[in-house]
C-alpha cells in the first residue's frame, strides 16, 4: 500500500483544480486539465501494486494518453482555429471562482467524513478529491463563456468521477473504466467537431452568442 | 444470443449504410433493417426467451414490455425517412442513415441491459450517436441546439455514471463481490449501504432524468426537438426517452429491494408533477410549434414519472403510456415536420392557414393534438385514465387534482398554438414556400399509420400487451 503517494497525487490534482479556476489564459487552463489527467492516470498503478494486472495497466496508459495528449491536442487545435487565447469576460470572475473552489474543497473534505467507507479506503483522499474536482468542473461549466473553457470544465468534472471510480477498480470488472474512456474519447471528438462548426457559424467560440433559442 | 442479435442487426445495417455508394438508394436501408428488427422483436415478443439471472443482456419482461413499441415506431419513421430524404436529396445522407440505425441498435442494447455499467454505456452511446442527427439541417440554430444538448446531456450522463459508481460502492460496502447486474444488486437487498443507496438514487434520477427530459433538467429538449428534423424528434421522443425511463425503473427495483422504495416513490411523484407543471406553463407561452412538441414531451415524461411512483398499477399504466404517447407523439412530430417544411418557419407569428396549404398534414396534426391531450378513444386517454385510477386507489387525492390541473393547462397551451398555425389565411410568403412542398403519400401515410395505431391501442388494447406490462411490473416489484 502506498497510501501516502496516492494522497500526494490526489492533493496535486486538487491543487490543479484551483490553478484551472484561476487561469484566464486558455493554454494554461488546458495545461492544468491535461496535467491532472496524467496524474489521474498514474493512480491505478500506485494504488495496490501487488494486485496489478494488465487491465489496470491498460486503463492507466489509455487514461494518460487520452487525457494527457489527445484531448489537449484537439483543444489546442480548436483554440488556434478560432484564434482566441483568453477568456476575457467570464460569467463568474476569477477571484470568486477561486474562493468558491477553495471553499468547496474544504467542504468536500468535511462531507466525505459523513459517508461510510470501507476500511481500506478510509485513509485516502479519493472521495474528497472526487467531490472537489466535480465542483470545480461545475464552476467552470457554469462560470465560463468560451466553449473551450466549458469543455475543460466538463473534463475536470469527469476527472472527479474517475477518481471516485478508483474506489471500485479492483472489485468490479473494468467495464466502468472502459466506459469512461469511450466517453472521453468519443465525447471530445464529437465536441471537437461541434466547436469547429460553432466557430464557423458564429465566428468565435463565445457561447454567449448562442442565445437565439429561448422562450 | 437473440438479445445480442437485436443490437447487432441494426449496427451491421449502419456499417453497410456507410459503405453504400449511392445517396439515392441508401435511405432504403432504414425500412429494410427496421423491418428485420421488428420481425425479430415480434418473434421474441411472442415467444419470450428465458433469461438467466446473471445475464448482462437479455430480452426480459421489462424489455419485452417496451422495446416492441420502439421498434414499431422506428419502422414507421424509417418509411417516412425514405420520402423525407428524397426531399432533402441535396445533402449527403450517409451519416444520417448510418446513425439512425446505430441509434436503433444501441437503444435495443439499452432496453435489454441488465447490468448497471452496460446500461450506462448504451445510454451514453445513444446520446453521442444522436448528436449529428440533431444538426442535420446545418443551420446556426441547429448547432446552437446541438451544443446545448451536448453540454446538458453530457453533464446528465456524467452524473448517472457517478450514481452507478455510488450504487456499486453501496454493494461493495454491504459485502458484495462486485457483481453489478441488477439481479445481484436486488438480491443483496437491505444489505446495501443506506447512505450510498440514497446518494445513488438521487444521482441516477437526475442523470437519467436529464436524458428523459424531466424538469428542471429538460432545458436541452425544446432546442433539440425544435431544430432537429421531425423524424429525429419522433425517435428521440418515443425511443431515447423511453430507454432512460426503463433505466429508472430498473434502478427503482434495486432501491425498492434495499428498503427505500417509499423515498424513491415520493421523489418520482414530486419530480413528475413538477415536470408537468413546468411543461404546462411553458406551453402557455411558447410560439413555436416544434418547441411546443418538446414541452408536450416533457409533460408526458412527467406523467410517466408520476405513474411510476404509484406502485404496481401505476407502473403498468406508465408502460401503457409509453406505447400510447410514443406512437401519438410520432404522428405529431412527422406531421409537424411536413408543416414546418412547407411553411418555412416554425413560429406561429409567421405561419397561419396551414389547413389550406397542407390540408392532410394539418388534419393529422390537429387530430394528433387531440389524441395526445387525452381525447377518447385514443390511446393516451386510456393510459392516463389508468394513471389517475392508480393514483386515486393509492390515496393521492391532492396529487391527482394537480395532475388533472396540469393536463388542463397543457390542453389550453397546445390548442392555442395548433389552431394558431392551422386557422386563418396564409401569408403570401408562406404560400410561396408551401407551393414547393407536395404532400406525397410517402410523407402522409406514416403519421397516419401512427395515429391509427394510437386509436387502435385505445379501442382494443391487445390482451397480450396487457399481459406483457403486468409481467414487467412483476419484475420491477418482485414480491407479490
Amino acid at each position: 500500500m502506498s497510501g501516502g503517494t496516492l494522497n500526494l497525487l490526489i492533493g496535486l490534482a486538487m491543487g490543479l483544480n484551483l490553478l484551472a479556476l484561476g487561469s484566464s489564459r486558455l493554454p494554461s487552463l488546458i495545461r492544468s486539465m491535461s496535467l491532472q489527467g496524467v496524474v489521474l492516470g498514474l493512480m491505478p498503478l500506485l494504488m495496490e501494486p501487488e494486485r496489478l494486472d494488465w487491465r489496470v495497466v491498460a486503463v492507466a496508459l489509455a487514461t494518460m494518453a487520452g487525457k494527457g495528449i489527445v484531448i489537449p491536442w484537439l483543444l489546442r487545435r480548436a483554440m488556434r482555429a478560432a484564434n482566441i487565447e483568453r477568456e476575457l469576460q467570464p460569467f463568474l470572475g476569477y477571484v470568486p471562482s477561486l474562493l468558491l473552489g477553495a471553499g468547496g474543497t474544504i467542504a468536500a473534505v468535511a462531507l466525505a467524513q459523513a459517508l461510510p467507507l470501507l476500511p481500506e479506503h478510509a485513509g485516502t483522499l479519493l472521495v474528497p478529491g472526487a467531490i472537489a474536482s466535480m465542483l470545480t468542473g461545475f464552476i467552470l461549466l457554469i462560470g465560463r463563456a468560451k466553449a473551450i473553457s466549458q469543455v475543460c470544465g466538463y473534463l475536470i468534472l469527469e476527472n472527479g468521477i474517475y477518481l471516485f471510480g478508483l474506489l471500485l477498480i479492483h472489485s468490479t470488472p473494468l467495464l466502468l473504466e472502459s466506459g469512461i474512456l469511450l466517453d472521453v474519447t468519443v465525447g471530445v471528438f464529437v465536441t471537437g467537431i461541434i466547436v469547429d462548426r460553432i466557430q464557423r457559424a458564429f465566428d468565435s467560440l463565445d457561447t454567449r452568442k448562442l442565445t437565439t433559442l429561448r422562450e | 444470443m437473440n438479445a445480442l442479435l437485436l443490437t447487432m442487426v441494426p449496427l451491421v445495417g449502419a456499417v453497410l449504410a456507410v459503405a453504400w455508394p449511392s445517396n439515392r438508394t441508401r435511405p432504403w436501408f432504414l425500412p429494410t433493417f427496421g423491418a428485420l428488427h421488428f420481425l425479430l422483436v415480434s418473434w421474441l415478443f411472442l415467444r419470450p426467451p428465458v433469461v438467466a439471472a446473471s445475464a448482462w443482456l437479455g430480452f426480459d419482461p421489462l424489455a419485452r414490455a417496451v422495446l416492441p413499441a420502439v421498434s414499431l415506431l422506428f419502422l414507421v419513421c424509417a418509411a417516412y425517412g425514405v420520402a423525407y430524404l428524397r426531399i432533402r436529396s441535396e445533402r449527403s445522407n450517409r451519416v444520417f442513415v448510418a446513425l439512425l440505425l446505430a441509434v436503433l441498435g444501441l437503444l435495443s442494447a439499452g432496453h435489454q441491459a441488465r447490468h448497471l455499467g452496460l446500461l450506462w454505456i448504451a445510454t451514453e452511446a445513444v446520446t453521442l450517436a444522436a448528436v449529428p442527427l440533431l444538426h442535420f439541417n446545418g443551420t446556426p440554430r441547429a448547432f446552437e441546439a446541438t451544443w446545448k444538448y451536448l453540454l446538458v446531456g453530457g453533464t446528465g450522463i456524467a452524473l448517472s455514471l457517478l450514481g452507478s459508481f455510488c450504487l456499486g460502492y453501496a454493494s461493495l460496502h454491504g459485502g458484495g463481490v462486485g457483481d453489478l447486474t441488477f439481479a445481484a444488486l436486488t438480491a443483496q437487498g437491505t444489505a446495501l449501504s443506506r447512505p450510498w443507496v440514497l446518494t445513488a438514487w438521487v444521482l441516477l434520477l437526475v442523470g437519467y432524468g436529464t436524458k428523459m427530459g424531466l424538469a428542471p433538467m429538460h432545458t436541452w429538449k425544446p432546442d433539440a426537438y425544435g431544430e432537429a428534423p421531425g423524424i429525429v424528434g419522433a425517435i428521440l421522443a418515443g425511443g431515447v426517452t423511453t430507454v432512460a425511463f426503463t433505466a429508472i425503473l430498473r434502478v427503482r427495483a434495486v432501491i425498492g429491494a434495499a428498503g427505500e422504495g417509499p423515498i424513491a416513490d415520493r421523489t418520482l411523484l414530486v419530480i413528475g408533477l413538477f415536470s408537468m407543471l413546468v411543461a404546462a406553463l411553458f406551453l402557455l407561452g411558447t410560439r413555436d410549434f416544434k418547441r411546443m412538441l418538446a414541452y408536450s414531451s416533457v409533460e408526458h415524461m412527467g406523467i410517466l414519472s408520476f405513474g411510476a411512483a404509484l406502485g404496481g398499477a401505476g407502473v403498468a399504466a406508465a408502460l401503457f403510456h409509453v406505447w400510447s404517447n410514443g406512437l401519438t407523439k410520432g404522428a405529431l412530430f412527422l406531421s409537424a415536420g411536413n408543416i414546418r417544411r412547407a411553411a418555412g418557419s416554425p413560429s406561429m407569428d409567421v405561419v397561419r392557414g396551414m389547413s389550406m396549404l397542407t390540408p392532410r398534414s394539418a388534419a393529422i396534426f390537429v387530430t394528433g393534438m387531440f389524441a395526445v391531450t387525452a381525447l377518447p378513444p385514443f390511446g393516451p386517454f386510456f393510459s392516463e385514465l389508468q394513471v389517475v385510477r392508480a393514483a386515486l386507489a393509492s390515496g393521492h387525492g391532492v396529487a391527482t387534482g394537480m395532475f388533472l390541473g396540469c393536463l388542463l393547462l397543457a390542453f389550453f397551451g397546445l390548442t392555442r398554438v395548433v389552431f394558431g398555425i392551422v386557422d386563418g389565411r396564409p401569408r403570401p410568403t408562406t404560400r410561396a414556400s408551401a407551393s414547393r412542398f407536395v404532400e406525397t403519400a410517402g410523407v402522409i401515410a406514416p403519421p397516419l399509420v401512427l395515429l391509427g395505431m394510437s386509436l387502435g391501442l385505445g379501442l382494443f388494447t391487445p390482451a397480450i400487451l396487457r399481459e406483457a406490462w403486468l409481467a414487467a411490473v412483476n419484475q420491477v416489484f418482485p414480491t407479490p
